[in-house]
């Protein structure tokens, strides 16, 4: 465990310096990326003054939401699945699996440090935006905790379900299309698109069956103070819940993914 | 050779070699049919609470939505695979292959590829458009026919220029791929028309990004909105951004100093 810990602690170690060689294209890819939950917040917060408030959010909610979004999903920001196609056809993948390191910990160890440099960026941006939108944010000691857990529970879910979706790969070179209806399906699942409590009641019934939610929308509504504490602690136990079942898809994947490579050259 | 001539080659050759992964149509459908899926979801959703955003109908952002989905695919059909694959020539070093060539060197950098199954995107654009337009008017004008093809031409000008100056960066900055990044982030700004956004970002997208011009405007073309001054300020704007582009790209050119030089 200390070996695997060190292991972290050198991945992520040479991430934020591989990050930080190219601070200003992670900062415009970071713009970029922050465009979306400002179309989403302007949207909806004319929504919500034409119309009244919705399933509990109003204008002031509205903004919260949209802006902790933006922390949320740098945070969940992960290994694109697409990657094991180029890596499995060009043979690279030979040279990960001669690591003493499992694949996994490595690449969810970097993506983990990379985090630290993208926040550094996402401070300024994000402090351009609340001065801009002006949301109300008071959490409390508990909340401001459990979110700092939610939002490292829901990056390791995130990495994890488009971790196992990249295995796909192994077994089919055409695995885009899958990708796509799964990044289409935790659009519409996971808060990112609207809080689910703006879908249609039986959508959200739906999406408590499945992961995505733990790794948008709970965190955010953590923060946003849209929990009750009970709900809070049932939520971080859906994360634990969660990890525990990722873990063991990918065990179970990984050992029967592996045996159908055939290295390249061999 | 006649410029036209020389892009209508390329762009044969480029289908042709497409039209061997049919696969890849079916991918691009998923891919498609997802997109509009999640932008209807999303115009479903708004008109579930309230008749209009900002003065624009359910049938009106479906407008702007088509026009948005149909210039998307020809930015992913003729643009931007031609300024990837310019970025990685600068990046390895081949451009001066491109110089040694007699033709002018944007022109070759500008349709050198093409994604033949990207154009899934420009029909079902059209289809979303026709649908739109079905619900908007009963009768149109020939202004506003006239108005909506040119400024739907002068969208996808602007956004060609777009590109083209992000990727005359490359010959300073060279990794200005992740700055595409930033691109597509404000492309999708477009979806929804930009006097929905407060000042300082319509300021942003009407005249440092011009999207208002590409897209808004033309969907303004479709809504009856559309006026003579519009059009006329738009047909300026597509010019003076020709203009930037091509003096951007002459001065990266100037500045090359080649990658065995």
């Amino acid at each position: 465990m200390r070996k695997l810990l060190a292991v972290y602690a050198a991945e992520m170690k040479f991430a934020v310096a591989n990050q930080m060689q190219y601070r200003w294209a992670a900062f415009f890819s970071l713009t970029g990326f922050l465009i979306e939950p400002v179309v989403y917040l302007v949207v909806w917060r004319t929504v919500a003054e034409q119309g009244g408030p919705i399933g509990g959010y109003g204008v002031a909610e509205f903004t919260s939401y949209y802006i902790v979004w933006t922390l949320v999903r740098n945070m969940n920001l992960a290994l694109a699945p697409g990657s094991w196609d180029y890596w499995i056809q060009s043979g690279r993948i030979s040279n990960d699996l001669m690591h003493p390191v499992a694949v996994y910990h490595r690449q969810l160890a970097g993506f983990a440090g990379f985090k630290f440099v993208w926040i550094l960026l996402w401070f300024p941006v994000a402090a351009v935006l609340s001065l801009i939108f002006k949301p109300e944010l008071s959490p409390t000691l508990l909340q401001g905790l459990v979110f700092f857990v939610a939002i490292w529970l829901g990056y390791i879910i995130r990495f994890s379900l488009l971790f196992l979706l990249g295995l796909i790969s192994f077994w089919t070179t055409r695995a885009q299309a899958l990708i796509e209806i799964m990044i289409g399906a935790e659009l519409l699942l996971s808060g990112r698109l609207v809080p689910l409590a703006v879908m249609p009641e039986w959508v959200e019934r739906l999406a408590g069956w499945l992961p995505f939610q733990w790794t948008f929308q709970y965190p955010i509504e953590v923060l946003i103070g849209q929990l009750s504490n009970r709900d809070v602690f049932i939520g971080l136990g859906m994360q634990f819940l969660w990890v525990g079942l990722m873990t063991g898809a990918i065990v179970l994947t990984w050992r029967r993914a592996i045996k159908r490579y055939t290295a390249v050259g061999s | 050779m006649n410029g036209f001539r020389l892009a209508a080659m390329h762009w044969k050759v480029g289908a042709m070699h497409e039209l061997q992964y049919r696969v890849n149509f079916f991918l691009q459908l998923v891919d498609s049919a997802i997109r509009l899926a999640t932008g209807l979801v999303a115009i479903y959703l708004v008109f579930a609470h309230i008749d209009n955003l900002a003065g624009w109908s359910r049938h009106e952002l479906l407008a702007v939505m088509g026009i948005h989905i149909l210039l998307s695919g020809v930015v992913r059909t003729f643009i931007e695979p031609n300024v990837f694959q310019f970025i990685y020539t600068i990046g390895e070093g081949e451009f001066d292959y491109v110089l040694a060539r007699p033709v002018d060197s944007q022109l070759m950098v500008s349709i050198r590829n093409l994604r033949f199954w990207q154009l899934v995107d420009v029909v079902i654009g059209a289809v979303v458009i026709g649908w739109a337009v079905s619900g908007i008017v009963e009768t149109t004008s020939w202004f506003e026919v006239v108005g909506f093809l040119v400024a739907v031409s002068c969208g996808a000008i602007i956004l060609y220029c777009m590109w083209m100056i992000l990727a005359s960066a490359a010959f300073k900055w060279i990794r200005v791929d992740d700055t595409a990044q930033l691109l597509n982030g404000l492309f999708q700004a477009g979806r929804w028309p930009v006097t929905i956004y407060p000042g300082w970002l319509r300021l942003t997208l009407t005249f440092v990004v011009p999207l208002a011009f590409a897209i808004t405007v033309p969907a303004e073309g479709l809504t009856s909105r559309l006026n003579g001054g519009t059009l006329a300020l738009t047909v300026i704007v597509t010019g003076v951004m020709l203009l930037i582009t091509r003096a951007a790209w002459l001065y990266g050119v100037r500045h090359y100093s080649g990658a065995s030089a």
